[in-house]
């Protein structure tokens, strides 16, 4: 470990109506691992964004190697020797793999020696990659491969991580981290953007914390433990989720060897799945994204149709049904999606209302509108679901992340629903409103409805489920009660490392 | 540098200011390219503008507007169902002709029959021309995927070609000494599409152009299928959450602009064309696209859009005749018109804001 | 009746000149897609090109300035599209719509005073021998240089696609155009400048019926070959070499049926003259069965929000 590579400097950058940072300052040494820490919102994102030239500072300045570092684009910050892999991959779907790394360096050779040179370096790190492949066909695990891989081939001095573990299993994660750690060792620094505080403590040598824009905290990770690491990143003591005591009752939801073809060209068919759901239960289903999870949702919500006889709901053939006559008979759900799929993002709270509880609610009478209704519904959802927002008739684009999944939740919730689907409820949510939406679940479940919660963090699924499956490359696994799995166990049901290769390194 | 910004909500006010700005700006423009063409680039707009209202043949033009407005305002509702919903019919102009053939053919069925029902008959085969000839790119759409604009636009250059196939064959006047074109209806009372009220342009087009309004406004702010339509432009995923079919929806925003623009044919041949002829059609099927965008997609701006577009066709031709000028700029300035509202109407969603220079 | 009139020779070599206006607009357009844009101005930017092309012929006398000048309003009318697209973000569709109905007023109002001239004639492109070799010579050799440079920008185009940076960066613009933001290209100048080359290549087709195929100015005569151009577009799937055999194939549709019109079959003129529109929609629905390589932001607006 010798001197400082990247030295930050009183960095402030602000949007309209927000400030997303505000004089952060911190330093990264050569060969560490630098954690950066926070809630959703906190600013990490245009943190990296500013020393990846994405995004212009308004105040303060940067320092690479002792000299002035202000990147007017990224190119100039790769020609630097900084690279970034993205949290949404910036990947092209339908070119391939060499492809894609060509478009992201600066110089790249002819397509065949780039290609021989994409395996010398995957296979160095231990990241095995066909060059050839198309991108779309791939795995997420993969498609992070294809991004590590394109950073470093241009041999950065330092690599910009934004949660790359949100889409892989433990034993991917394992993976990489010998990547990571191997870097490292070569004099690669890197920034490390997570949330998820035991990855940290594994890993990182140093974390910044940042909260609401602003450095609140430096420290050294392995020091420290991980409920101090959640009250500086959150600024309070947190409130776990409570589950009143409740027994499972009858089976109300059945699917029977569900088969479903995706709608989408690189989606993943759902095939052969069978589960039983019971009131007054949660039953979580993980997987790494893009397993078959939107597809779920969608055979679940009706917006897929399936075969006959594959999904009963209280006893009813309920394939062929569209989502309104699901919601009828109390099968709610609420996608991953928040804008655009859960809820119209120009459209007002009160049109949102009616967007599903148009039927259970009685908004609708002889085809028309009781816009008044529906405008009571919303604020019924605002006010017991604490929505920040100024009223009913501001549009759902408005909202924060946070505040619009509540009201999202909080609309099929207040519905009575004898079954809720629920995919994501907690994606890019910040912690309190994170664990508002957990307890609501909760007390539906103990109230006798019947709770799927589809969810990619782990954390999240072992808080709250009674029984856990996991979906991997459109099929389930074998349903267990989550009380008492491992993280190993886990992580085999959810496909171990995917048969990629493990790190010879 | 000045910067577009997304504003957090839409702005009411531009949205009402948009269609205003736009129509200031093409008079500016109209009046450079006038005086550009050698007139007088007040007089031009007045003419325009201000004399088939208010000059002193004014009671001649003034019928013109409703004349002139119906089918455009007809149409363009028919047109704005769909663009709410992202189902582009641009070829309404199709769907005007053979409403028009299917509508005056009834007619010229029935002549010289003289009968009360000859003219409801011409209405409901006139919707139905018009609906079936928007169901081909409908179908088509909802069975194979096909691209509806493309479809409904090469189905206006057939329809064009059944028009003169029409009007020189089948339909041709039996006593019209060889020239093209069917008898006029004008002259066939139980078929003619008469002014209700004389001497106001009043025909029963207008009539069925206010009720299209209000059904349609009625339909967009209080009916669950005019939300449907709403959420399925906005949010297709969101819309097919909430239950959308939206196949079904292609078939009734398709149908329904065809059925209206198949009416607008019918009563305009029956009405103030009197006759199937070659030149028959004279784009009102392209300029509802105008009316219906400077109408911002809403009943009553259509109906406001309708009668400025008819306004520029009449103030159009009495700059023809008094100042030569020509046709073509008047197609133009309507081109115009939709150009500067669709640049304007950033502002409904964005805002201009000065971002501070970069700090090295 | 009289088939015999119709002679193989000018049928095949008259279908590359009528398939000419049509390679070069769709050619221009798959580029303009490619880079994740639908512009559906292509009528509108053929029909000014076409008027540009014959005025500045006429007052020159020069066929190739009349090219260049062609090439010029089309970009130019193809630049308005892409101010309203990439910086007022206006609706493609919409935007698209407005382009063909105000070119359409802009050619009338430019073609007053040129109904009824011939335009100065172009120059017929002789190569020796080639030329002279039976068959063969006259379908392919004895052509203006236009058609030649269709096929060569076809060509061009293909190979740009297929083996340049510049190609790839295209594609990936119209991939995903927020990936291609992230790594720090300028999606607004690249759709700029693709939009501007499809209205340049729409200008020369215009041109190329104005000047070459009919050759006089009469308004609206590009009679809805842009819109064919835009289907042929989805036809070829947006690869440049499907374009070609696309524009061929209707070029040849186009040229039977003249030709049956002029032999005097018994069927009505009207009805042969439906027949490439009608075709156009046919070959659509036997396309749209595959709508898996339409580029992955075509038709969606972009905006750098952070």
């Amino acid at each position: 470990m010798t001197g400082t590579l990247l030295s930050i400097d009183g960095l402030t950058k602000a949007y309209p109506g927000v400030i997303a940072n505000d004089d952060v300052s911190f330093d990264i040494r050569e060969g560490e691992v630098h954690a950066l820490l926070g809630e959703n919102g906190a600013g990490k994102s245009t943190l990296v964004k500013m020393i990846y030239g994405l995004v212009k500072p308004d105040e303060g300045h940067m320092r690479l190697n002792g000299s002035p570092y202000a990147p007017a684009a990224p190119h100039a910050a790769r020609a630097s020797g900084v690279a970034m892999v993205f949290q949404h991959f910036s990947l092209f779907e339908a070119l391939d793999v060499a492809e894609n790394i060509a478009l992201g360096m600066e110089s790249p050779p002819p397509m065949r020696d780039l290609a021989k040179r994409i395996r010398e370096v995957s296979e160095l790190y231990g990241l095995p990659l066909d060059p050839t492949r198309t991108v779309g066909e791939l795995s997420a695990g993969e498609r992070q491969r294809v991004e590590i891989i394109r950073c470093l081939l241009q041999e950065p001095r330092l690599l910009i991580m934004d949660e790359p573990t949100s889409v892989l299993t433990p034993q991917e994660v394992e993976i990489l981290f010998e990547t990571l750690r191997k870097l490292r060792d070569e004099g690669v620094a890197i920034l490390y953007i997570s949330h998820k505080l035991e990855e940290i403590r594994a890993l990182c040598d140093h974390a910044t914390i940042l909260r609401l824009g602003k450095k609140v905290a430096t420290c050294t990770p392995s020091e420290t433990t991980a409920r101090e690491l959640a009250e500086m990143m959150v600024g309070s003591t947190l409130q776990s989720p409570e589950s009143a005591p409740h027994a499972a009752g009858d089976v109300v939801l059945e699917l029977d060897r569900l088969s479903v073809a995706s709608p989408s060209q690189f989606g993943t068919s759902l095939r052969d799945l069978s589960l039983e759901l019971r009131m007054g239960e949660v039953l979580g289903i993980g997987g790494v994204a893009g397993n078959g999870q939107d597809e779920l949702l969608a055979a679940l919500s009706g917006e897929i149709r399936s075969a006959k006889g594959a999904l009963r709901l209280k006893g009813r053939d309920i394939g062929p049904l569209g989502p309104i006559a699901r919601r009828r008979m109390g099968l709610l759900s609420a996608p991953e999606e928040r804008l655009g799929h859960a809820a119209a993002p120009d459209m007002s709270l009160t049109e949102n209302a009616m967007l599903t509880g148009a039927q259970r609610e009685g908004l609708v009478r002889h085809g028309l509108l009781q816009w008044g209704k529906a405008r009571s519904f919303a604020e019924a959802i605002i006010e017991r679901f604490d929505v920040r927002t100024p009223g009913a008739g501001t549009v759902a684009r408005a909202l924060s992340g946070g505040n619009l999944q509540k009201f999202v939740i909080g609309r099929e919730v207040m519905q009575r629903p004898e079954v809720l689907i629920v995919n994501q409820p907690t994606w890019g949510v910040d912690a309190s409103a994170a664990a508002a939406i957990r307890q609501a679940l909760l007390d539906l479940a103990s109230q006798g409805a019947a709770v799927l919660v589809i969810s990619q963090d782990l954390d999240e699924l072992m808080e709250i489920s009674d029984r856990f499956g996991a979906l991997n490359e459109g099929r389930l696994s074998e349903i267990r009660p989550a009380r008492g799995l491992s993280v190993e166990e886990v992580g085999l049901m959810m496909g171990g490392a995917h048969g990629m290769e493990v790190a010879h390194v | 540098m000045l910067k577009l910004e997304k504003r957090p909500q839409p702005s009411q006010l531009w949205i009402y200011l948009t269609p205003l700005i736009a129509v200031l700006a093409t008079m500016a423009a109209g009046s450079v390219l006038f005086a550009f063409l050698g007139k007088d680039p007040v007089v031009a707009i007045r003419t325009i503008f201000w004399d088939p209202l208010f000059s002193e043949f004014a009671f001649y033009y003034r019928p013109q507007l409703l004349v002139k407005g119906a089918p455009l305002v007809l149409i363009a509702i028919g047109l704005s169902l769909g663009f709410r919903a992202g189902i582009w019919n641009i070829g309404a102009e199709g769907q005007y002709i053979i409403g028009a053939l299917t509508g005056a053919g009834v007619g010229l069925a029935f002549y010289p029959l003289d009968a009360w029902f000859v003219f409801p008959l011409m209405v409901i085969a006139g919707a139905l021309g018009g609906w079936a000839w928007a169901m081909i790119p409908a179908l088509l759409k909802v069975r194979f995927g096909t691209n509806e604009i493309l479809v409904s636009l090469m189905l206006v250059y057939v329809a064009e070609q059944l028009l003169a196939s029409m009007s020189l064959g089948l339909m041709k006047n039996p006593e019209g000494r060889g020239f093209p074109g069917s008898r006029n209806l004008q002259h066939y009372e139980s078929a003619h599409n008469a002014e209700l009220i004389t001497g106001t342009g009043m025909h029963w087009g207008v009539v069925a152009a206010f009720i299209a309004v209000i059904t349609a406004y009625v339909l967009l702010n209080r009916h669950i299928l005019g939300y449907h339509i709403r959420l399925t432009g906005q949010a297709p995923r969101a819309a097919r959450f909430a239950g959308v079919v939206p196949a079904r929806l292609v078939l009734f925003c398709l149908g329904t602009a065809g059925a209206l623009a198949g009416l607008a044919g019918m009563f305009e041949v029956a009405g103030p064309a009197g006759q199937v002829s070659i030149d028959f059609n004279v784009g009102y099927g392209f300029t509802a696209i105008i009316v219906a965008f400077l109408g911002r997609l809403h009943p009553v701006g259509i109906l406001l859009a309708g009668a400025l577009l008819a306004l520029t066709y009449i103030g159009g031709e009495i700059a023809q005749s008094q100042l030569g000028l020509p046709a073509a700029a008047i197609q133009l300035f309507q081109g115009m018109l939709l150009f500067f509202l669709l640049a304007i109407d950033v502002m409904t969603n964005y805002r201009l804001a000065w971002q501070r220079r970069e700090v090295a | 009746m009289d088939f015999g009139s119709i002679s193989p020779v000018l049928l095949l070599a008259s279908l590359m000149v009528a398939a000419t206006p049509l390679l070069l607009a769709a050619t221009g357009e798959l580029v303009v897609e490619r880079s994740g844009v639908l512009n559906l101005g292509v009528e509108g930017m053929m029909i000014t090109g076409a008027i540009c092309g014959f005025a500045t012929a006429v007052n020159t006398g020069s066929p190739l300035l009349g090219m260049a000048a062609a090439a010029g309003g089309g970009a130019a009318l193809s630049l308005l599209f892409a101010l309203l697209t990439q910086f007022a973000l206006a609706n493609q569709v919409a935007s698209g719509l407005s382009l063909t109905l105000f070119g359409l007023g802009l050619s009338a109002l430019m073609g007053q005073g040129y109904q009824g001239i011939k335009p100065p004639p172009f120059p017929e492109l002789h190569i020796p021998i080639l030329s002279d070799l039976p068959f063969v010579g006259g379908v392919l050799f004895s052509h203006d240089p236009m058609v030649y440079l269709g096929l060569l920008i076809c060509a061009a185009i293909w190979a740009m696609l297929k083996y340049s940076r510049a190609g790839l960066i295209l594609r990936a613009v119209g991939e995903n155009h927020d990936a291609a933001h992230a790594l720090g290209y300028n999606v607004v100048l690249i759709r700029i400048c693709a939009i501007m080359f499809g209205g340049a290549c729409a200008g020369l087709g215009g041109a190329y019926i104005s000047l070459i195929r009919v050759p006089q100015w009469t308004e609206g005569m590009t009679a809805g070959i842009g819109w064919i151009a835009l289907a042929l577009v989805v036809f070829a799937s947006w690869k440049p070499e499907r374009v070609l055999l696309g524009a061929y194939l209707f070029g040849g549709v186009t040229v039977i049926q003249l030709n049956l019109q002029a032999a005097g079959v018994a069927i009505p003129v009207e009805y042969l003259a439906m027949s490439p529109y009608l075709i156009t929609i046919l070959v659509l629905v036997i396309m749209s069965a595959d709508r898996s390589r339409a580029p992955g932001s075509l038709g969606r607006p972009f905006h750098a929000s952070s």
